[in-house]
């Protein structure tokens, strides 16, 4: 049950990122840049999934479980740090230089896109260098501390 | 400032920004997890035991949505600018990135806007300024 709610929820995620504009990175770049001809559309992506998520993050910080009687996963850290702002901003130039990110860019790539397929294979990439290199700098401070 | 009334999609937006928002609830409320896409796929490459199934099924449902977006509607032509090499930077900055700051658009953007939390607010506004400066110096300066 857990698991056909997962696909179920990535699949409605998926049409919603197409449907959007979001799987169309000349849109995303249309959305940042507002020095030039500005496409707001992306703003109301935003506000669409706010206002329905707003509830559903309400409600769901009121439960201890979810309504399978499943764990309830919340993030828990509130630290506003340089991790944070560092990550986001370089997460930020690649979204701008490309116009793809995570979600869009795997739903491009299902779709048979080749450069989404160079972007995905690159981000992975992304993501094993940062693991590999947490492990590298951090796990000896840790196992120090 | 001059709007782009040609590209300018407020209602089809709207709506799959409602739908992104209806997947996010699916998937807190009956799985009890955060739809942050690169944490789901970050998951994946760090495999956990108890912590595989529900991504692969998630991710499963995500390269799904072409196809059953493909039963209702023409798919527009997406507009991919960037070449090789361009692809190639923007997607290593965009994996370390988002490992890095824990999030993406989906994550801290949609899920953690949702939630108020100020630490989401903090990393949508670094990556929201940060695209727009990549943007005016690619497009209005190089």
């Amino acid at each position: 049950m857990n698991l056909f709610s997962a696909f179920a929820a990535g699949l409605v995620f998926g049409v919603g990122l197409i449907l959007s504009g979001m799987t169309d990175p000349g849109k995303v770049i249309g959305f940042l840049d507002v020095a030039g001809l500005w496409d707001p559309s992306l703003a109301f992506v935003m506000g669409g999934a706010i206002l329905v998520g707003f509830f559903a993050f309400a409600l769901a910080q009121r439960r201890a479980k979810t309504f399978f009687g499943g764990a309830m996963h919340l993030p828990h850290n509130r630290d506003i740090d340089k991790r944070l702002i560092a990550g986001s901003a370089l997460f930020g130039i690649g979204w701008g230089l490309a116009g793809f990110c995570p979600g869009p860019v795997l739903v491009s790539f299902a779709s048979g896109q080749e450069k989404a397929a160079i972007f995905v294979a690159a981000m992975l990439g992304g993501m094993v260098i940062y693991h590999a290199a947490d492990r590298l700098i951090h796990e000896p401070r840790r196992r120090a501390a | 400032m001059t709007i782009d009334w040609n590209h300018f999609t407020p209602w089809t937006s709207l709506a799959g920004g409602v739908l992104i928002g209806i997947a996010a609830a699916m998937l807190v409320l009956l799985s009890g997890r955060v739809a942050g896409i690169s944490g789901i796929v970050g998951g994946l490459l760090t495999p956990r035991r108890g912590e595989t199934g529900w991504r692969l099924a998630f991710v499963a449902g995500l390269f799904a949505a072409p196809l059953a977006m493909a039963l209702f509607a023409q798919a527009p032509v997406p507009r991919i600018d960037a070449g090789f090499g361009m692809l190639v930077v923007a997607g290593l900055l965009v994996g370390v990135g988002t490992s890095y700051g824990s999030g993406c658009t989906s994550g801290h953007g949609v899920c953690g806007l949702s939630r108020l939390s100020p630490r989401s607010l903090v990393a949508t506004a670094a990556f929201m300024l940060a695209g727009i400066a990549t943007v005016f110096v690619v497009r209005h300066l190089a």
